[in-house]
């Protein structure tokens, strides 16, 4: 992509679609909350506010219209946050204590020396 | 600085100068995220661990505020969107006209943050000495703005909740922490957005934002679309916890 490109200006129509969208999908994510579907609830939330978030970025932010350079930027921080959560969230969950015990800050574990020893 | 016009010196072309004011926002943009992320990654963890606890908290919310609020935040990126428009194409009482707009919705957003958080301070549910999840229930004459049925059904899912964690008094506090400390930053981040779109407004005024330079009302736009995604996911993660039962 050249340096030299024109502003992309994104008319109103566009803007009009995609704030009806976001909206809606609010008034999704509301309704889904109320559906019992275990733990594929929180999948449902965070996916709706992906797709949100998503649509803002894209369109509201012009990253849609922006030179690459600027969209590796982008991609590459969302990069970053995914392996923040990944593996802070993959050491959570698989560390197994002095004990033995498997995630020990859920087995409500009370401590004393005699345990300690 | 020489300059020519809009055009600051070291730049060749416009298009250049507001690629690069585009790309620097951008970065700055990259590291809120990670700034947010590390928060967000210290609440998932708390929630995998407390789970009783944080669907508890979540349920003690407004679900009618909450969900008002997010639309009032993303009608106010809608009209940030089309005060950027404005700009670009030169149309310069419209610019003035969004940007007021932008600033009443972020402060329609203010003042439903406030009634939610006046109610949590009388109901006993801020982090601290006098913080306890049962206030309401064992009190219920001081919580006047909870109907008897809400009431019966709280008292039903406190029961459920003590006998999954009897500690739920100390770990409902952590949610409580993530709830203030994130919607906190959150409104701090309003709050700055809401004085950059003041300056916006003043400038406005004198008709300085046109199709060959508006960067300005750009940049602060990408930032108040940023904030905006922040509440986006702030939103299903504080309010929408459990909300089935």
């Amino acid at each position: 992509m050249s340096d030299e490109h024109a502003e992309h200006v994104v008319p109103p129509g566009v803007y009009a679609i995609i704030i009806l969208s976001l909206l809606t999908l609010t008034l999704l994510t509301v309704a889904a909350a109320f559906v019992n579907m275990g733990r594929f609830n929180i999948v449902a939330a965070l996916g709706i506010a992906t797709l949100k978030a998503t649509l803002v970025v894209l369109f509201f932010m012009h990253a849609k219209y922006v030179p690459k350079r600027t969209k590796l930027v982008i991609v590459a921080g969302i990069f970053w946050l995914a392996l923040l959560l990944f593996m802070t969230m993959s050491d959570y969950i698989s560390r197994v204590d002095y004990r033995g015990v498997r995630f020990p800050m859920t087995q409500n574990i009370t401590f004393s020396v005699e345990q300690n020893v | 600085m020489h300059r020519t016009g809009a055009l600051f010196g070291q730049f060749k072309t416009l298009e250049q100068q507001k690629d690069t004011a585009t790309l620097g926002m951008w970065i700055f943009l990259v590291t809120e995220v990670m700034f947010f992320g590390g928060i967000m990654l210290a609440y998932t963890i708390n929630r995998h661990i407390y789970f009783h606890a944080f669907a508890m908290g979540s349920n003690t919310l407004s679900l009618t505020a909450g969900t008002c609020n997010t639309l009032v935040l993303l009608a106010s990126s809608f009209t940030m969107a089309m005060g950027v428009w404005s700009a670009q194409t030169s149309r310069k009482k419209w610019v003035t006209i969004f940007l007021t707009l932008t600033i009443v919705l972020g402060f329609v957003f203010f003042s439903i943050k406030y009634l939610e958080y006046s109610q949590k301070f009388h109901h006993h549910l801020v982090p601290g000495r006098n913080f306890n999840i049962s206030y309401c229930v064992d009190n219920p004459s001081a919580c006047p703005d909870i109907d008897a049925a809400d009431m019966a059904k709280e008292r039903e899912e406190l029961k459920a909740a003590f006998a999954a964690d009897p500690d739920l008094n100390a770990h409902a506090q952590l949610y409580y922490s993530a709830y203030f400390g994130m919607t906190g930053l959150h409104a701090l981040h309003m709050v700055i957005g809401a004085g950059l779109l003041f300056w916006l407004l003043k400038e406005s005024f004198s008709g300085r934002f046109d199709a060959e330079w508006n960067t300005p009302v750009d940049m602060v736009g990408l930032y108040w679309h940023f904030v905006d995604i922040v509440w986006i996911y702030l939103f299903p993660l504080l309010y929408l916890i459990d909300r089935h039962k």
